[in-house]
């Protein structure tokens, strides 16, 4: 039988990493994830797996740890919130680059600037769009539960291999600081030397005679070059589509549609009930993966409903994508809150009346 | 006697290591930095050490290092090749890992992870190219280069009032308890540069106790705008009263 305990999410995040067989983790403080190191170091993960655990001197560091560990075909990761993302950004585009597999966890915090601890999605066009500089993607995972943090650990890092891509866990306050049962996996075991670099055969393991020297590096100055390597990128992307995720809750008989990912889509299915009471056949489509978008699901739905509503802890963000998907065949509107506020049921009930349905 | 006689295997004294490609160097010619990758890759093929050695390129002139050393090497970002480093040794504990970084990468933009990486004694080597110049760029002023010195950005000669003082950075890494070998070396004679393969020699055989930092005080005649051989003599004059050659921070012998 499965380990269940009452853990934050950041906590999940953690003890997941350990028991995925990580090999490395390297993270700067910042709230509101301190807990994923803290719940680290406190574990002694070197005594239990081996696990390498580090704290940094700047999240800038710490990706860049994460840049050299990753080049050696090591299963690392990093966390951080908001601010300190911004500061990974120039190291994770180096890994787009690259093509370094890692695990990246966002636990949002409201912006821009210091902006607030509290929770918050404001970071959806930074995760999904780029964030650093250059054509490049990262594959997306917005858990909305604790139990979802800890799975989203190793499914992440399964998916940063098999597409040798950053992955990022886009989480947020509310999800890294409430607690809740969550289901552990069994210990895995840490990949041996030999089974590194036979999975990873382009990694920097070491010339040995039997094969050329490995280069890992984002660079090529000759123009025809890049755009080759730019080329293989966007397939790349491209191929993540086979991978997109969703849940859908109430949509079969729904004449409207929420769509809201993480924290936000639980406040939604509340707000479902108290809809569905007055009488209001409401749905909510739940992103899984925020890159790929599920877009190919919101077309489909938009031939279905009479209109759909993102709602965000944001100023509008994934509702472009939304909109995109939709191609303005019905009406899309949006409703959010900022800087750390958190909408309630009864707020999205009310805004689904007055924008969406009228009167 | 014909010169077909005076070569013969049996009259090699000296061969370029195998384990330069053969790749032609973007380096101009003059310029330390071929002289350095031939002494590292030396090193390396003396101590036998090819399958278990990982490097990490900066960003600057020898940014491209790695199309030059035939062994697994990482391009890092600019400034960040010591926490690449830490990362590499501290998941492969059993390789040798070495970083290879020009003054602006170590010095300016890289500061942190320069003295966090040697505060915490990584097991790495550090090789410090220090030509008080920006090359790769066009010879804009370094966090190296001397006052009055000229580059593109201070062209009236650097003003310490205006644009601050040159950084030593290898006398102040010496005074971080996790640093074991530091020391400032030349490749520009015969005899610097059998000092500093030593000391290169030194610092890959005594990672294992801390940082071992090799500072290479060395030219840029494109970027001084000289000939290699008035670069040198300047090098000479101007650059080693301020970064004066030798050991800073030696280990007690046991």
């Amino acid at each position: 039988m499965k380990e269940v305990k009452l853990m934050k999410g950041n906590e999940a995040i953690a003890e997941a990493a350990i028991r995925a067989g990580a090999d490395g983790y390297f993270g700067y403080p910042i709230t509101p994830q301190s807990e994923v190191l803290e719940y680290l170091m406190s574990q002694k993960p070197h005594e239990r797996t081996g696990m390498v655990v580090l704290q940094a001197e700047s999240e800038v560091a710490a990706i860049n740890m994460v840049y050299g560990g990753a080049a050696t075909g090591k299963k690392v990761m990093t966390s951080s919130s908001s601010p300190g993302i911004s500061l990974k950004m120039e190291g994770i585009s180096y890994m787009a680059g690259a093509q370094l597999p890692c695990l990246i966890v966002n636990v949002v915090r409201g912006g821009p600037g210091l902006g607030t601890i509290q929770p918050s999605q404001s970071d959806y066009f930074q995760a999904t769009k780029g964030g650093g500089h250059g054509d490049y993607r990262l594959f997306v995972l917005a858990p909305a539960s604790v139990q979802e943090m800890a799975d989203f650990v190793k499914q992440g890092f399964d998916l940063a291999f098999k597409y040798r891509n950053p992955v990022m866990i886009l989480s947020d306050g509310i999800i890294g600081q409430m607690m809740e049962k969550v289901e552990l996996e069994e210990q895995q075991p840490r990949l041996t030397q030999a089974e590194v670099v036979k999975k990873c055969p382009w990694a920097t393991t070491g010339k040995t005679p039997d094969r050329e020297r490995n280069i890992i590096t984002s660079l090529d100055l000759e123009a025809s070059k890049q755009e080759l390597h730019n080329k293989v990128l966007q397939e790349k992307y491209e191929k993540m589509e086979e991978d997109v995720r969703f849940e859908t809750f109430n949509c079969d008989d729904a004449e409207y549609i929420f769509i809201a990912y993480g924290s936000v889509a639980r406040i939604c299915q509340k707000a479902i009930d108290i809809a569905r009471s007055k009488g209001i056949k409401v749905g909510l489509l739940r992103p899984i993966t925020l890159f790929p978008f599920p877009s190919k699901k919101v077309a489909e739905l938009a031939t279905k409903v009479k209109g759909m509503m993102s709602v965000e802890m944001s100023a509008g963000q994934m509702v472009e994508d939304v909109k995109l998907a939709v191609n303005g065949k019905i009406p899309v509107e949006f409703y959010g809150r900022m800087g750390g506020m958190i909408p309630s049921p009864e707020e999205i009930v009310r805004a689904l009346k007055n924008q969406l349905i009228g009167g | 006697m014909e010169i077909k006689d005076i070569i013969q295997e049996k009259n090699i004294v000296y061969k370029r290591t195998s384990l330069l490609t053969d790749k032609a160097m973007s380096y101009c010619p003059g310029c330390g930095h071929g002289t350095a990758h031939r002494i590292i890759m030396e090193v390396i093929e003396e101590m036998g050490i090819q399958s278990s050695t990982i490097g990490v390129a900066p960003v600057g002139c020898s940014v491209l290092a790695y199309e030059f050393l035939d062994i697994d090497m990482q391009q890092a970002a600019h400034g960040r090749a010591p926490a690449l480093a830490t990362a590499i040794k501290r998941l492969n504990p059993e390789k040798h890992v070495f970083t290879y970084q020009g003054d602006g990468d170590l010095a300016a933009i890289g500061t942190a992870e320069t003295i966090h990486a040697c505060n915490r004694g990584e097991k790495i080597v550090i090789v410090f190219i220090n030509n008080g110049i920006y090359g790769m760029t066009g010879g804009q002023m370094a966090p190296t280069t001397l006052p009055g010195m000229k580059a593109s950005t201070c062209p009236f000669g650097r003003d310490t009032e205006l644009m601050g003082n040159p950084l030593r950075m290898t006398e102040l890494v010496a005074h971080l308890p996790g640093t074991y070998f530091v020391t400032r070396q030349a490749v520009h004679t015969p005899v610097a540069v059998r000092k500093t393969k030593k000391a290169i020699r030194f610092a890959f055989e005594n990672a294992e106790n801390g940082v071992n930092f090799v500072e290479i005080v060395s030219n840029c005649n494109s970027g001084w705008k000289m000939t290699p051989v008035q670069a040198n003599k300047w090098m000479e004059e101007n650059m080693f009263p301020f970064y004066p050659l030798g050991d800073i921070k030696v280990p007690e012998k046991k």
